[in-house]
């Protein structure tokens, strides 16, 4: 996962500097050698982390960028970008934004949820093992997960047979694996203990003292949630679902070998023009959808950083 | 930009450093052994003198090692194959990667390009061959049998040979359905047949699950050049209930998630049957599409007698004889029968190909058309989405 994404004050701190403030007026007025060294150490200490970000992501960065503007012999082009935003190239981004909103938002919401019951449960076990449990379940995709839905819910699943017994087949309910929603369904598997994960540490700020001293005077419990509780966990609401939007967006094996390419998702279709057995000679239109996929979610950040600003404005 | 400028200086020096170190090895060579062989160049072997068999099987075993990529031990029993070069010539097999696919072994030549670890052969799909010649990355070979080898089945100057194939095939699971002999009779049964037909992969992704596309186009008045009806046949087989996209193998097939696979015969041969006791593999009654893949040999192999020693092998009855045991057609297996060559208890095993059908085998150009079509509407067709 990508830890830029993941820390949303990283993320708009990287807009929000180019007003080049000066960290506190008096360094900047007069710089001595002993502020110079308090700047110059800072940077001497990130320098590591950018030079390595930079290698793990800056240069492939760039060479997405050159390779989707380039003809497989090399001459500069924009016919893989104009292939990529038709037909169904263009259907692959539909779906894949459609399937990661629903990702970000029906796991986010259920994982707030999860996540604030188990903090507020009377029993203090369950807080360890859930969070053992997220760690774990939001690390389990690809091809184990879906044999394993295969096998429990899976026209011919462990589950459905016991339904079925008791006249409840879900396939005859219209519920159907191999489908969109099919894929949806099983993503929810690891992105709600991943939202859960992300999010306790977020719901365990909120202070009983907070909610307290509101019920002193007199707020009911809707007032407390509206006014305190949900514009205090908004950004990290919406860091944590920004997070499974990309978690959701760049998930690959677990929707091939759920659906056999029947569903257009644009990371599947990469694979395909990069590693596959079938395309040979366009693996300058991957890049070109992979450049894509990163408009997309520099739009998502983007536009996250503005509403994260909006919404922790009355908290300075 | 900058990296791509930073990958082509690391190419051009490679590609220097392997240029100069041909040059080394073959002086180094010729005053150790007193011949001027250089080996990667040699197109083919001569009855006597130093690009003999006999001084081949030498160079190969004081080179003592062989590169191969993406050959799974069970796939048209290629683990025989290496184990038995393994104990005829004492040479080393080092295989890279052996899951992996025909794109994968391309790049490896090119990235791996002046390594020692580069591959020195590679059995890819006919249309990577043609990418891989045409990018310059494949030397020119003929083995010893190579008028065996049918015309229309390899590269005129030897740069890609055909080495085996087979047929798309209906496998099934006789215990738990009536099994289908044909495209049609899939097509006619609705789910209460219980039939849950998979094919091994994405059309999109493998080019064998897209051969099963090319054989229901040609069963369902469609022809090589023509798939879209092909493509309608699994929409069909969708909107009847009976088709499941999953990846099928032999663990979709033991949980009962699918009972019907189309994939190629050898495949289903060595990958479901023996898991599976009730597997019948067939050959469909109105679609006989056979395909086969393709050798070719590095020209920046770092062991080139041992990538040339290794050809031989293959090619040689020992050779032809071990992959149709993994009931794999060999490329000279018409040659072979003609001459008794071929094992008869292992050619009896083989699907057989079911009287009046016509064996077609679609060109690199055939494949690489349907594969714009599939591309373009497997998901919209199929999938509605």
């Amino acid at each position: 996962m990508n830890p830029l994404i993941f820390d949303g004050d990283m993320a708009v701190g990287g807009a929000g500097a180019s007003a080049s403030a000066p960290p506190t007026a008096g360094v900047v007025t007069r710089p001595s050698r002993r502020a110079l060294r308090r700047v110059g150490f800072p940077i001497l200490a990130m320098s590591p982390f950018v030079i390595f970000t930079f290698i793990g992501l800056g240069i492939p960065v760039l060479a997405v960028i050159d390779h989707a503007f380039r003809t497989e012999k090399g001459h500069l082009t924009t016919a893989n970008l104009r292939v990529v935003s038709h037909g169904v190239y263009r259907l692959g981004f539909e779906n894949s934004i459609k399937l990661s909103l629903i990702e970000s938002i029906l796991p986010g919401i259920l994982g707030v949820f999860l996540a604030y019951a188990i903090l507020t449960s009377s029993h203090g076990w369950l807080r360890p093992l859930v969070t053992t449990a997220s760690g774990v379940l939001a690390n389990f995709g690809g091809i184990n997960l879906t044999f394993m839905f295969i096998a429990s819910l899976g026209s011919t699943g462990v589950l459905t047979v016991w339904l079925k017994s008791v006249h409840l087949d879900p396939w005859n309910y219209g519920f159907n694996l191999y489908t969109f929603y099919g894929v949806a369904f099983v993503y929810m598997y690891f992105q709600i203990p991943l939202m859960v994960l992300v999010i306790t540490p977020a719901l365990g700020a909120l202070r009983t003292s907070w909610r307290e001293a509101a019920q002193n005077m007199g707020a009911s419990n809707w007032q407390y949630w509206r006014h305190v509780g949900v514009p205090v966990l908004l950004p990290s609401i919406l860091g944590a679902m920004l997070l499974l939007f990309g978690s959701a967006f760049a998930a690959y094996a677990t929707a091939q070998s759920l659906t056999g390419g029947i569903i257009a998702l644009s990371p599947i279709q990469i694979g395909n023009l990069m590693n596959g057995n079938v395309l040979s000679g366009q693996v300058n239109v991957g890049y070109a959808i992979g450049l894509g996929m990163l408009v997309v979610l520099t739009v998502t950040m983007v536009l996250y950083g503005l509403v994260r600003r909006r919404a922790s404005k009355w908290l300075q | 930009m900058a990296f791509q400028k930073l990958k082509v200086a690391l190419v051009a020096a490679a590609t220097m450093s392997s240029v100069v170190g041909v040059g080394l090895f073959a002086s180094s060579n010729a005053a150790n052994a007193s011949t001027m062989v250089n080996w990667a160049k040699v197109t083919h072997l001569t009855k006597t003198g130093p690009t003999s068999m006999t001084a081949l099987v030498k160079a190969a075993k004081k080179e003592g090692k062989l590169n191969v990529i993406a050959l799974p031990p069970n796939w048209a029993n290629y683990g025989q194959l290496i184990s038995g070069f393994h104990a005829k010539y004492g040479i080393k097999v080092n295989s890279e990667n052996p899951n992996g696919s025909s794109a994968q072994e391309v790049t490896a030549l090119t990235t791996d390009k002046g390594r020692s670890i580069a591959p020195d052969v590679i059995d890819v799909g006919t249309s990577y061959a043609l990418t891989a010649k045409s990018s310059g990355l494949l030397a020119p070979y003929r083995v010893s049998t190579w008028s065996e080898i049918p015309a229309a089945l390899k590269d005129a100057k030897g740069y890609w040979f055909d080495d085996y194939g087979g047929y798309v095939a209906i496998g099934c699971n006789s215990a738990t359905v009536k099994c289908p002999t044909s495209f049609a009779q899939m097509l006619s049964a609705k789910s209460s047949s219980g039939y849950k037909i998979g094919l091994n992969d994405s059309p999109l992704n493998s080019n064998s699950a897209l051969a099963g596309v090319i054989a229901a186009a040609v069963a369902n008045h469609g022809s090589l050049s023509n798939v879209a009806p092909g493509v309608r046949y699994f929409a069909k087989l969708n909107a009847n209930g009976t088709f499941v996209p999953i990846i099928a193998n032999a663990a979709t097939v033991q949980s009962g998630a699918t009972n019907i696979v189309i994939w190629w015969d050898y495949l289903q041969a060595s990958g479901i049957s023996p898991s599976v006791k009730t597997w019948k593999v067939v050959v469909p009654s109105d679609a006989a599409v056979g395909e086969y893949y393709s050798q070719a040999i590095s020209s920046s192999a770092p062991n080139p007698a041992a990538a040339r020693l290794w050809e031989e092998y293959l090619y040689s009855v020992t050779g032809q004889n071990l992959w149709l045991k993994g009931e794999a057609r060999p490329v000279e297996l018409a040659y072979m029968q003609a001459h008794h060559q071929a094992n008869a208890a292992w050619l009896a095993k083989l699907p057989a190909i079911p009287a009046g059908a016509n064996s077609m085998f679609p060109t690199t150009a055939q494949i690489a058309a349907a594969a714009t079509v599939v591309t373009n509407s497997w998901a919209t067709k199929v999938g509605a989405g």
